[in-house]
């Protein structure tokens, strides 16, 4: 099935694009990252380091009182951002109090969302296993931004087309580590093979057990009931949703062939509903 | 960095940032390392995933404390209050590195018995005179005791200062506002020769127990820094001060270092230089100098600031260290100069060495023996031109013009509003930037100033070049010299600041070239050719575009100097020194700053150049650090009296008895062939007198100096004084504030007395990541702008809702130079004190903004003042009282005066298609 869209692809950017299988070309590892929130200094070096190598505009100057964001959330032109989540109480007790940052992405999710409801096959999973939109395929129709679960993709005023971070699919052709990745002062953002990078964050994870930061945990290394694991994942501190990402992310697709058959029947209801007033219609 | 010179001999960083990560505990202080430094934060992020315990105090909560293992918030300018009383805990509790702080420092070291302390006099040492407001230290008998042979001498000259030659009555007392002396070397004022106030061998007492022993009057000065005294002044608990002084001596001994970590925050004081003094004084009694994961970091702000004061920017200081000379009898001549600067004993023996070969580097064979190598050509101060009195003179007219490189005084400078009423003042001002900053456009965009009409100023507006399209050497906060090459010439007009300097020089030399005025002899004698020998090539293999850029790497070859006699036969000139030790007094080399001697020892080797990776952790071969590439100083400290490692754990020089030298993972800070047993003989003169375990080789005595009897201008052992603005009295003693600090009291720069009820809220000024100093490289920037755009100011709810201050709303901020407007950002982070019962306020002004840029906002450096601490002319900008209130203020900026442009740059890559152009450019394909 995969073939006939191939072949068009092939006709747009031959060497560009490989189109692969989700789990990459099968001759490398996937790529991803692991975000460690807890060696995150809030400094926003991904942030710039992101806008600088992609080129991406800034997003205007808005002063939004809440706490040092201002860029506020991931969109087609901010594919990195950094939250900051002040949790001071009343009295500043230092057990109670504290001030969280984690930088945001792009998933990658094993099974994106997005990609299952592009309509043009403009998104697809690249040979580094990353969920890559090609900007010139894109119809700009926005069914992605409403599919994914995280808000990540945003569409352009200017071009039309979605956007989103690519995993600097041009620095990994050029066997270069990400932007952010490497800008990162503190290590918080770690690049590397998925696979590596999961066992590194299970460890770390003992560790700071260990050291008594019990509540650490990892947020997408593993595939819940409802949802695949995410080639970019983090390790977090608080409830998913103080750093704005949902408790259990949810894929539309699960839902679709009883959203369907509800449809389906809703319509037959509707059909027999408007029979019957006709008929009784008629018979007046 | 005088606090840290008079403590350990040299003013800088005692360690290096990668060092940290081999901390048991740090404690950051007095910087906001996280967002001021966060790249070099990744190494106490290291040390912390070790297992090290992180320790931030600090008024604000911020993103370094949100990191720590422990935060306290004190309240700003009581800073020496809280390391007094750790000090005071270590003390009382015994918990200080006894073999250590025996033989490595002056504990031992009995004191002239005329010393009196800030015990007996109310806050005030002896020696000191109310009429000009500084002390005596001679007078004050700061000095260590004579050996009993030495007595008579002594007495005889006391009273008279120094040894009451013709010469010493010739010079004038009045020479308040000079500056800077001693910076290295430590010593009393210069009516006497710098060695008279210390001995190589002082009598002593290893017990400890003489009254008038350093460690015991130590004992006497911190004994009312109780842990409730203490908690009172800072508005913290006595438990939070208890908690991290029990985590710093946990972590130091054989076994364990601790780190101390600071930056402006320490340093904008009018005691500053005393809560640096502090610092050392505790890391000497923890035994954690000279050690791996030891030391303290003094974090710099800018690129290449220590590399400005090594080789000297500063009005009062030569490179390296040696003071400039000042219209005075005692420094007329060489051996006068000598002298009175020089140290007998120690390192700075050698002084005369390094300032012969200095001469000889700038005056080349001008300068001879037969004419005092021209020692009488050097300019001579006659007065303080530090920036503050300076500027402050240029707001009444008397500073006709000046040149501004990569500053910005009219935005960043303290008081502002005052530095741009100079820059208003003047005949004519050359600024060279890559912007149009506030210093460049003060006479048409401030909206606090007069009309564009009623200024005379005739700015010129130079562009230069950025550190990529330039050759040249950082030395950042670790003294390590990092050479840059240039990838790509500047675009259009733009040069570097060296290209400019030096065809300045060229021009200025040309057009005094036939003059026969000997005023112009030292212009005319300058060397001055650094020319390239070779095509400029850029690394791409073509030509630079840019004709008369200087070759940066000759001036390095100067810095590094020269043996005159002999020639090198691979370039047939004059042999590279390969380090200072190769220096001479007697003309025969050449040497532009003696520290940075061995950056360059053969031609084609400039180790600024150097990074290799190799096995050794410290990475010797990454740059090069000065002194001789030693990346902890004072490491001789590292070894125990007998010269093994003190611990397995914290082994770095050691003697190694078979080879009979010092060894290790770094160069030893330390004569390499002094075994530790040796002991001088008494008449010893210059390193000869340095025991062998004595580490602090620059000290005259070798010892590091809890009690300094000499090097600061406001007294031997550090006091807690409340900072000039202060809303409450001193409670430890009866003198309020620094009895030496310096005041520019005029219209402009109007001071609110302690205590005022008018300004009841402690201010002071802070930094984010997303901003650099007051703009000029960030707020030309959207990707940086987008990130903070605004100008705001950190209150807390609970002045918030006294002061009816919205979050997010408008606020403004009044203090005696002015008021200024900014949003209000309401934060729990910011929390009211208790200090003496009484609730105090604080907020955070961050110093960003201005009315240039494409971000506009208030200069909170216009609440600031001029103010200066003694021994730097540093202002006060970290504590200063102010009053707010909601809504806006009136002559604000609000107009940026460069357009918003959503992409901060938007070049195609060059040779690249266009399918494989960044993404974000965001073209319309259609």
């Amino acid at each position: 099935m995969l073939e006939p869209l191939r072949t068009a692809f092939r006709l747009v950017r031959p060497e560009e694009i490989a189109i692969v299988e989700r789990d990459g070309d099968g001759q490398r590892p996937t790529m991803g990252f692991f975000t460690d929130t807890t060696l995150c200094i809030g400094c926003k070096a991904c942030e710039v380091a992101c806008k600088q190598w992609n080129q991406l505009p800034s997003d205007g100057l808005r002063f939004t009182g809440h706490s040092y964001d201002n860029t506020r959330h991931l969109s087609e032109t901010t594919w990195r951002h950094v939250a900051f989540v002040e949790q001071i109480a009343p009295d500043r007790s230092r057990d109670r109090s504290r001030w969280l940052m984690m930088s945001d992405v792009c998933k990658h999710c094993q099974e994106a969302p997005c990609q299952e409801a592009c309509p043009t096959g403009a998104i697809l999973h690249n040979e580094f296993g990353d969920v890559y939109v090609q900007p010139d395929i894109c119809n700009g129709c926005g069914y992605c931004i409403v599919a994914c679960p995280f808000g990540v993709l945003g569409r352009s005023e200017i071009d039309g087309h979605a956007h989103k971070c690519t995993l600097c699919y041009d620095r990994q052709k050029g066997d270069m580590v990400p932007a952010c990745a490497k800008a990162c002062p503190t290590d918080s953002i770690q690049f590397g093979s998925v696979e590596e990078l999961r066992a590194k964050a299970r460890q770390r994870v003992e560790d700071l057990h260990a050291r008594g930061q019990t509540e650490a945990y990892l947020y997408g290394a593993d595939a819940t009931a409802e949802y695949s694991p995410l080639n970019a994942f983090f390790l977090l501190t608080d409830h998913p949703n103080a750093y704005n990402l949902p408790e259990a992310p949810k894929k539309p697709v699960k839902g679709m062939s009883a959203r369907y058959g509800f449809s389906l029947l809703a319509g037959v209801a509707l059909t027999a509903l408007s029979a019957v007033f006709f008929a009784q219609g008629g018979r007046r | 960095m005088p606090g840290l010179g008079a403590s350990f001999g040299r003013g800088a960083a005692t360690t290096y940032q990668q060092d940290l990560a081999n901390s048991d505990c740090i404690l950051i202080m007095g910087s906001n390392m996280a967002e001021a430094h966060p790249v070099g934060f990744r190494w106490p992020m290291k040390a912390k995933e070790k297992g090290a315990k992180l320790i931030h105090v600090d008024p604000r909560f911020t993103r370094t404390s949100a990191l720590a293992d422990l935060y306290v918030g004190i309240r700003a300018g009581s800073d020496i209050a809280f390391l007094g009383g750790i000090i005071n805990y270590v003390l009382t509790h015994e918990r200080w590195f006894k073999e250590y702080v025996l033989h490595y420092t002056n504990a031992a070291v009995l004191i002239d018995e005329g010393f009196q302390d800030t015990e007996d006099l109310g806050g005030l040492f002896s020696g000191y005179d109310p009429k000009t407001r500084e002390y005596d230290a001679a007078q004050g008998h700061w000095n260590y005791q004579r050996p009993p042979d030495q007595e008579t001498q002594q007495d005889s000259s006391e009273g008279e200062q120094g040894q009451g030659t013709g010469k010493q009555q010739k010079s004038r007392r009045g020479r308040k506002g000079v500056h800077g002396y001693g910076l290295m070397g430590g010593a009393t004022a210069h009516l006497q020769p710098k060695s008279a106030s210390t001995e190589a061998q002082p009598p002593e007492d290893p017990t400890l127990q003489a009254p008038n022993c350093v460690f015991q009057i130590l004992r006497r000065h911190y004994a009312r820094y109780t842990p409730e005294k203490v908690a009172a002044i800072c508005g913290c608990t006595p438990e939070q001060l208890v908690e991290v002084a029990e985590l710093l001596c946990a972590n130091s001994g054989p076994e364990r270092t601790s780190a101390i970590c600071y930056a402006v925050g320490w340093t904008q004081h009018t005691t500053g230089v005393e809560i640096i003094r502090t610092a050392g004084i505790l890391q000497l009694l923890l035994g954690n100098m000279g050690r791996p994961g030891g030391g303290i970091m003094a974090l710099r702000g800018h690129a290449s600031i220590q590399g400005s004061t090594d080789i000297s920017t500063l009005y009062d200081l030569l490179p390296g260290y040696l003071p400039q000379p000042i219209a005075d009898p005692n420094h007329e001549k060489l051996d006068d100069y000598v002298q009175y600067e020089g140290l007998s004993t120690g390192y700075w023996a050698n002084f005369r060495k390094f300032i012969v070969s200095l001469l000889k580097a700038w005056y080349g064979e001008a300068a001879t023996p037969e004419n005092d190598f021209h020692f009488d050509w050097l300019p001579r101060i006659d007065g303080d031109y530090s920036q503050l009195p300076y500027f402050q003179q240029m707001a009444q007219g008397q500073v006709k013009g000046y040149f501004l490189f990569g500053q910005n005084p009219g935005g960043g400078g303290p008081n502002a509003r005052l530095h741009r009423a100079g820059l208003r003042n003047l005949d004519w001002l050359v600024v060279l930037d890559w912007f149009e900053t506030e210093s460049a456009v003060f006479w048409k965009s401030d909206p606090t100033g007069p009309q564009p009409s009623q200024i005379k100023t005739e700015v010129f507006f130079l562009p230069a070049a950025g550190a990529p399209e330039k050759d040249g050497s950082f030395t950042n906060t670790q003294r390590v010299l990092q050479w840059h090459d240039q990838a790509v010439d500047p675009p259009g007009d733009c040069r570097s600041d060296a290209w400019f300097v030096y065809n300045l020089g060229k021009r200025l030399k040309r057009l005094y070239a036939d003059s026969t005025d000997p005023k112009d002899a030292p212009l005319q004698n300058l060397t001055w050719d650094y020319d390239y020998d070779h095509p400029h090539l850029l690394p791409d293999g073509s030509l630079s575009r840019i004709e008369g850029e200087p070759d940066m790497e000759k001036i390095l070859q100067e810095i590094n100097g020269f043996n005159l006699q002999e020639t090198d036969p691979r370039t047939g000139k004059p042999r590279l020194l390969s380090g200072f030790s190769e220096c001479k007094d007697d003309g025969s080399t050449a040497c532009g700053c003696w520290i940075y001697s061995g950056v360059f020892p053969e031609p084609s080797r400039n180790r600024a150049r150097d990074r290799k990776i190799t096995q050794n952790p410290v990475q010797p071969e990454w740059g090069y650090a000065w002194p001789h590439n030693r990346r902890i100083m004072y490491n001789r400290a590292s070894a125990d009296p007998q010269g093994r490692p003190w611990s397995e754990r914290k082994k770095y020089i050691w003697w190694d008895e078979e080879k009979r030298q010092w060894t290790g993972y770094d160069t030893p800070d330390f004569e390499p062939d002094k075994p530790p047993d040796y002991r001088p003989a008494p008449d010893a003169k210059g390193m000869a007198a340095i025991a062998g375990d004595k580490p602090f080789i620059m000290k005259p005595d070798g010892r590091g100096w809890l009690f300094a009897p000499g090097g600061t201008k406001d007294g031997p052992l550090p006091v807690h004084y409340e900072p000039v603005e202060s809303p409450v009295p001193n409670t430890l003693y009866p003198q309020q504030d620094n009895p030496t600090a310096r005041y520019f009291e005029g219209p402009l720069n109007a001071l609110a007395h302690t205590p005022e009820s008018e300004y009841p809220i402690i201010a002071t000024t802070f930094r984010l990541t997303e901003h650099y100093l007051s703009g000029p490289m960030s707020r030309f920037n959207s990707w940086l702008n987008e990130l903070q755009p605004e100008m705001f100011i950190e209150i807390s709810p609970e002045l918030a809702a006294e002061k009816g201050i919205e979050h997010g709303g408008w606020m403004t901020v009044i203090s005696p130079r002015g008021e200024i407007e900014a949003r209000a950002m309401v934060t729990r982070r910011l929390q009211p004190l208790v200090v003496e019962g009484r609730t105090i306020h604080q907020i955070g002004v961050p110093f960003h903004w201005g009315f240039a840029g494409e971000t506009a906002g208030s200069i909170g450096n216009d609440l600031t003042s001029l103010v200066a601490d003694p021994n730097v002319s540093m202002h006060e900008a970290k504590a200063f009282a102010c009053q707010v209130r909601a809504g806006r203020a009136p002559n604000q900026p609000t107009q940026p005066t460069k357009p918003y442009a959503p992409w901060p740059t938007r070049e195609p890559v060059p040779d690249t298609p266009p399918s494989a152009q960044p993404e974000g450019q965001l073209r319309r394909t259609t």
